[in-house]
């Protein structure tokens, strides 16, 4: 087990991320609300670069409670999502799971903070 | 001193958007080719794509009509805020990028150094070229993107019109200069004067490996006006592709709300459609030798088409009395390119290759830069392929079914 530095947190604005490499493993490292959490650059579909995608809220339906009648789209006020460039699979930037099949998961790391500096544990 | 604490690298690039190089974009394709040997690999890509809207204002210069020519110029020229002249793409082109999460899909806007364009010949190969040699890719066949609409056409003339322009911009700015880029040229399919004369035109010319319909068109394949095309292609042999694309305002596809259903469906129904006119109406009987190629729809379609054609036709053969054997046996004869591929159900991967004799049958295709593009790794990565079996379908099928040394 090693820690890897991936810099100070000041060095993070919200919705900010890095993009870490130690060999051939790349790490993305996200900083979305005031949290970390970090995930291998590898998405579960083709092996495409997930961590440099969009980050964006995660698309809701609004379906009327008792009718069941839709009205449209909006984005979650909670669910925040990364988006693999590739070809589009959104990952939960929180447990880096699809929303469809929680078996489609990003590999999460261990983020640690001491004094003010982030470090990957892998 | 060992602190514990291990150096990283960082990666400048955080976010991948529409300004961001190829060779960054496809980097982990790159990784994913050199961990496999790709490059120790002939690998033929059956299914590319070209904006040629991008290069627009080169390609209606070689209008032949001197009005039309004049009025797409001065449009270039003069006039914003519309398409490029001429072309009718399909209103859900504009949904393609899944609203900007797929940037490669929406532009490629990266940067391209004059000397760059100046080593080879043209931007378009600049771009192509990264990608391409990204994925390890020895031959890249071409195809335009919103051209695939054409055969939807409200003006009866402009698919031969601007099909044999980009024909001949595509000879002499790309084909010409790019040994490892090919087509299958653009057949203007709606007039089957044109297309033989197309035929004529650019069946010797550098690059041509054979001719594509674009699959979006209500034209029945089968209508007796087609015969010569084929007839043409069968003794000059060369295949015949019919590249699959959709069409939201058929009026089935109409229902439909979301792109990505739309898109799931329409792909395949044009070429469902067609094949199965082309199997009914006997026309494997009558051009033997006339390799056709589907482009485009996946896999799925093809063995679940099998399933219905040969359940129908054992109760109706009196409908197809030029079928010497289930059409089954006639699609397992033909050619197909696995882009998208679906995987997600694998052993309804593996019961489809076997039915459509994938050994020898199928294609490698990328479809790059399209939303849905599969890199090499997605043939040479299924669990049940041999090893023969994933060097016939990366290159070795399409070596046998094409002249790449044209
Ligand atoms: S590789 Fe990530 S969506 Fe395909």
């Amino acid at each position: 087990m090693a820690d890897l530095y991936v810099g100070k947190t000041e060095e993070f604005g919200d919705r900010d991320r890095k993009i870490i490499a130690q060999g051939t493993l790349e790490i993305g490292v996200f900083h979305v609300d005031g949290e970390f959490y970090a995930y291998e650059n590898n998405c579960v579909h083709q092996g495409g670069p997930a961590c440099q995608g969009k980050i964006i809220n995660r698309v809701e339906e609004v379906i009327h409670e008792t009718e069941k009648t839709a009205h449209g789209l909006k984005f979650s006020e909670t669910d925040v999502h990364i988006v693999c460039p590739w070809h589009g699979y959104e990952y939960n930037v929180r447990d880096g799971r699809h929303p469809g099949n929680k078996n489609i998961r990003l590999r999460p790391f261990k983020v640690e903070i001491k004094d003010g500096e982030v470090y990957v544990v892998v | 001193m060992d602190t514990g604490i291990e150096q990283v690298k960082e990666n400048p690039i955080k976010e991948i958007t529409t300004y961001t190089d190829s060779r960054d974009i496809l980097a982990k394709a790159r990784q994913q080719a050199d961990e496999r040997n790709f490059d120790d690999i002939f690998i033929a890509d059956i299914d590319s794509h070209h904006t040629e809207t991008e290069s627009w204002r080169e390609i209606i210069a070689y209008i032949d009509d001197p009005v039309v020519r004049a009025q797409a110029e001065e449009m270039v020229l003069h006039r914003s805020g519309t398409p490029p002249y001429g072309l009718n793409g399909d209103l859900a082109l504009r949904y393609q990028d899944v609203g900007g999460r797929i940037p490669h899909q929406a532009a490629r806007s990266e940067k391209v150094d004059e000397s760059e364009i100046k080593k080879v010949g043209h931007r378009d190969i600049v771009l192509a070229k990264r990608a391409y040699e990204a994925m390890s890719i020895d031959i890249q066949v071409v195809f335009p993107t919103p051209m695939l609409f054409l055969g939807m056409h409200p003006q009866f003339d402009m698919e031969a019109i601007l099909g044999k322009a980009y024909n001949r911009w595509q000879v002499e700015n790309i084909l010409k200069k790019d040994p490892k880029q090919k087509t299958m040229m653009f057949l203007p399919f709606n007039d089957p004067e044109s297309a033989l004369e197309t035929i004529e035109e650019f069946g010797d010319a550098p690059g041509c490996v054979g001719f594509m319909v674009t699959s979006v068109r209500y034209k029945a394949v089968h209508h007796n006006h087609y015969m010569k095309v084929y007839r043409a292609l069968e003794e000059r042999g060369l295949p015949l592709g019919f590249h699959a694309g959709y069409y939201w305002q058929d009026p089935f596809m109409m229902q439909i709300n979301r792109f990505g259903s739309m898109h799931a469906l329409s792909f395949v129904w044009c070429n469902v459609v067609h094949m199965t006119n082309w199997i009914m109406n006997g026309l494997p009987e009558r051009f033997p030798g006339l390799p056709v190629v589907w482009i485009e729809s996946g896999l799925a379609w093809v063995s679940w088409l099998m399933q219905r054609l040969d359940h129908t036709y054992l109760m109706r053969s009196s409908e197809a009395p030029l079928l010497k054997k289930l059409p089954s046996e006639y699609m397992k004869e033909m050619f197909y390119t696995c882009q998208p591929l679906e995987t997600d159900h694998i052993k309804a991967t593996e019961l489809t290759f076997e039915m459509i004799n994938a050994k020898t049958q199928l294609l490698y295709a990328s479809d790059w830069p399209h939303f849905d593009f599969d890199t090499p790794s997605v043939i040479w990565d299924l669990p049940f392929l041999d090893e023969e079996s994933k060097l016939n379908i990366l290159g070795r099928n399409a070596q046998r079914l094409f002249d790449f040394s044209k």
